[in-house]
């Protein structure tokens, strides 16, 4: 274990470049989980989906993979609204989400996953964009454009997704909900209607993830499960619903895998984020900046 | 029906079956009926803690490959040593039953003060963190997967594969016979409360959490008897496969598509889904294997949530019962406070 | 305060000293202290919020209270389980009835008797069992129901279930937590004359109300809670006299 200055800066600054980008990747896990209460374990299934559709039309058609996305969003907004009402109707209805519900997502990351395989094969699939390739310099400091501009859009898409959630009046609507239903109904409101819009907007976050994913590193189908736990491990470190603090967590877990992963070698970083896990409900389940 | 009784008719039934599969004449029949029974005491195994308690454990896959490299290490520890070279089967699940059950219990102290999803979620980081440690415990061949070589023949059986469906049937019969103890033991009424309303069963009386580690416990321990013949059945024993999720979703699926409520769900969701993968994995590919069980979860718990058992008993009484009574009062059952 | 009663202090079947429950910044209950002797019958009112059902909570140990202590029959329930406390001889009935939904209402009121009665060796056969729940179901007019599930009854019948369900622990002190919201008149008869009964057999009875002509018909003793404090003590009609009670409620 050689140990120099430039290779723990270096370790710090990717983790935290690659630290935004797990923020985009768990904020739609913020909303459905931290706000909403609906453990959709099959999120990092949709982000991998994202990611495909990204590449498809990126090496079809050579357009960049973030522009796509952002266009994919409202295909992706009705896949989340059309899951949700399944979900309601099945289980939230009948109070059955605790077991059946969670078995429903867990079904769907293995749909999703598995038909991905079936139709893509197991290769590595990457895209091509302008930024890919060149790397700023900055003193010792290394700062790769593949990750400098998902982690800058992805705080971006945080900060979007902030101003939503305290200044619209729909946004308030989602925080309303997670506290208060017979409010909301008593004002005419219908909460499953708000939320359902709220899941919506989770899924959406996943074609943004996707593509910020495949321009970060090449994806192949089960590359998804080392991220379950992540978002997990991130959104109830960051307080479970709260933005600001999913970002400080999401810098947190990149930096410490990031350190590891240098220092003692790759084949520890996966327990990283979910021993932060298990300290994290452990000792303080509501998070670092809880509700 | 008596527990004695119970046992002794499924021990002829498996004693009839392992007979018929002799006389079948090929050894494939062992090789795939071996999964389809392991998945038979996985998905009872998870039920326990899963359908009758009602805590979603993800984390089948790594008690399933703890047991799975106890035989290694017990396997590399001979094979350094003087010692014979062939372990009897039921030692070795002894063996890895006791570490799993060891963990088990060790992961319910950790994470049954936290409430259903979170729970969820803890048992998939621990299976996670169990994983890396045994990646990076190169005693047992760590990333690179662990070579076991299969003895030969057993005497008066033949093929070791035999042996194995053997051994695996009859932990399938032991399995079952405690799900069913346990059904209609105090145990059960416990669990169904913790299932129902933990506070109120705290209310009455009921010590959750000293339930719900034996939950975790025997549910964990007979994962990893489950998995300690593994590493002789596949030969060649690789971490990522073994810890997958794999075993997590099929453990999960077959329970809730055959139905939680009873000891008799895992079983036919286990023989019916393990069997259609089998000929699924030789007529179409391996890979469909895993769609399958998906959609088919997904199917299930939408459209039946009770599962093929509720949909008997729905079909039977024209009545849509969600679930039965433990025990009725005209039932002969015997004995059941001990 | 003049209808504070200047009783023993340290000889109650429950004794609470000093308990005090805040969650966050607010103040649940303050330096709640109280003295119920054996065969007492309690009554506890207060307006909505006022901390009744946080004061159970922390009683049973549902709850845990930061400061001060809970006796009961001289032991102190500190850091004891809620199972543990039951099985001493607590028992409450919840407010919001809550049943165990995937069990007939005879395997409801088997589980107290299988976890608390029989863990204290009282009772030895399934038979013996299976009896008092029927027994029990009759005390409370569901005896006809005993194989049908908790979805299948009334609002009513399912807080008849509760209070059976706490009944069946065979308590010291039994805490009926508005056991009769929205039962007819002759029903809260039905249940005031089950309670007093249960009171004449030796259990002690907390009454959890607000319906007013319950508490005054079947309390010897009233205690009112506003605003996480005890404000008075004693005797019904003295208590109702108060001129700081007719304040909390009247405003």
């Amino acid at each position: 274990m050689i140990f120099s200055f430039d290779l723990l800066i270096n370790a710090i600054v990717s983790g935290i470049l690659i630290g935004g980008f797990y923020a985009a990747v768990t904020s739609g896990v913020s909303l459905a989980f931290g706000i909403l209460d609906i453990v959709n374990i099959a999120h990092p299934a949709f982000i991998i989906l994202g990611s495909y559709v990204a590449y498809i039309v990126n090496t079809t058609f050579g357009i960049d993979p973030i522009l796509t996305a952002i266009v994919a969003t409202p295909l992706f907004y009705v896949l989340g609204a059309g899951i949700y009402q399944i979900y309601y109707v099945s289980f939230e209805k009948r109070g059955q989400e605790s077991l059946r519900g969670l078995a429903f997502f867990f079904g769907l990351l293995f749909i999703t996953e598995v038909s991905l395989v079936l139709y893509f094969g197991v290769d590595y699939r990457y895209v091509n964009a302008s930024y890919i390739g060149p790397t700023w310099h900055v003193g010792d400091v290394d700062l790769p454009l593949r990750m400098m501009v998902p982690c800058v859009v992805s705080l971006l898409l945080i900060a979007a997704l902030q101003l939503i959630l305290t200044r619209t009046f729909i946004g308030r609507a989602i925080m309303a909900v997670a506290q208060d239903q017979l409010a909301l109904r008593l004002m005419a409101i219908d909460p499953i209607r708000i939320k359902r819009i709220a899941f919506g907007i989770s899924i959406a976050t996943a074609s943004l993830a996707g593509a910020f994913l495949i321009i970060i590193q090449p994806v192949e189908p089960s590359v998804g499960r080392e991220y379950i736990g992540r978002v997990f491990a991130i959104c109830v470190l960051g307080g479970m619903g709260s933005l600001p603090g999913t970002v400080i967590a999401a810098m947190l877990i990149g930096v410490v895998e990031s350190l590891t992963s240098t220092f003692y070698g790759p084949s520890w970083a996966p327990a990283v984020s979910f021993g932060f896990l298990l300290l994290t409900l452990a000792v303080r389940p509501a998070g670092l900046l809880g509700r | 029906m008596r527990t004695p009784a119970f046992l002794l008719i499924w021990l002829v039934i498996a004693a009839a079956v392992f007979a018929g599969s002799l006389a079948i004449g090929n050894d494939y029949v062992f090789f795939a009926g071996y999964v389809i029974l392991q998945y038979v005491v996985l998905s009872t195994a998870w039920n326990i803690l899963g359908g009758y308690c009602g805590y979603v454990n993800f984390g089948t896959g790594a008690f399933f490959a703890l047991g799975a490299y106890s035989t290694v290490a017990i396997y590399k520890f001979i094979g350094d040593s003087e010692l014979p070279h062939v372990i009897p089967i039921p030692v070795l699940m002894l063996v890895g039953g006791a570490v799993s059950g060891v963990v088990g219990l060790g992961m319910g102290y950790l994470t049954l003060r936290l409430r259903g999803a979170f729970f969820s979620i803890a048992t998939l980081a621990l299976a996670v963190v169990l994983e890396t440690l045994v990646v990076n415990w190169d005693y047992v061949g760590g990333s690179r997967g662990a070579y076991v070589i299969r003895p030969e023949e057993m005497p008066l059986i033949g093929n070791y594969i035999r042996y194995l469906f053997l051994m695996m049937m009859l932990l399938s019969v032991a399995s079952i016979t405690i799900a069913r103890l346990i059904e209609h033991s105090r145990l059960g009424y416990g669990f169904a409360t913790i299932r129902d309303d933990e506070l109120a069963a705290e209310a009455s009386g009921v010590p959750t959490l000293r339930l719900k580690l034996i939950a975790t416990t025997l549910s964990g321990a007979l994962m990893g008897m489950a998995g300690a013949p593994f590493p002789y059945y596949i030969g060649f024993l690789q971490p990522d496969s073994t810890f997958g999720l794999d075993y997590a979703v099929n453990s999960i699926a077959m329970p809730l598509i055959g139905g939680t409520t009873s000891w008799v769900g895992p079983l036919i969701g286990a023989l019916l889904l393990g069997t259609l993968q089998q000929v699924a994995t030789v007529t179409i590919s391996s890979a469909v294997n895993l769609l399958l069980v998906g959609v088919l979860l997904v199917v299930f718990v939408i459209v039946a949530p009770n599962g093929i058992v509720g949909l008997v008993r729905t079909y039977w009484q024209r009545k849509p019962e969600e679930f039965v009574g433990r025990r009725r009062v005209d039932a002969d059952a015997p004995g059941s406070v001990p | 305060m003049n209808s504070i009663a200047n009783g023993s202090p340290n000889t109650g079947l429950l004794q609470i000293d000093n308990l005090g429950k805040r969650f966050g910044g607010f103040v649940a209950l303050e330096n709640i202290s109280l003295s119920v002797p054996a065969g007492e019958r309690l009554g506890l009112i207060g307006p909505n919020g006022s901390g009744k059902s946080t004061l159970v909570n922390c009683i049973c140990g549902t709850l845990r209270n930061e400061q001060g202590a809970v006796r009961f029959d001289g032991r102190k329930l500190d850091g004891l389980e809620a199972h543990q406390r039951t099985r001493l001889g607590l028992s409450r009935s919840f407010q919001l009835p809550r049943p165990f939904a995937s069990l007939s209402l005879a395997d409801n009121i088997r589980i107290p008797l299988l976890y608390t009665v029989a863990a204290r060796g009282t009772i030895h056969s399934a038979r013996e069992v299976d009896e008092r729940c029927h027994h029990l179901l009759g005390e409370v007019g569901l005896e006809a129901k005993a194989q049908r599930l908790p979805r299948d009854l009334t609002q009513v019948e399912m807080r008849k279930l509760e209070l059976a369900r706490a009944m069946a622990s065979l308590p010291k002190l039994l805490i009926a937590d508005e056991a009769m919201a929205g039962l007819t008149h002759s029903e809260i008869e039905e249940i005031l004359t089950l309670l007093s009964r249960l009171n004449d057999q030796g259990v002690t009875i907390i009454l959890i109300e607000h319906i007013m002509r319950a508490v005054m018909s079947f309390s010897r003793r009233l205690v009112v809670l506003v605003s996480g404090k005890k404000i008075a003590d004693g005797a019904p009609d003295a208590v109702m006299r108060d001129p700081e009670v007719e304040r909390a409620y009247l405003g």
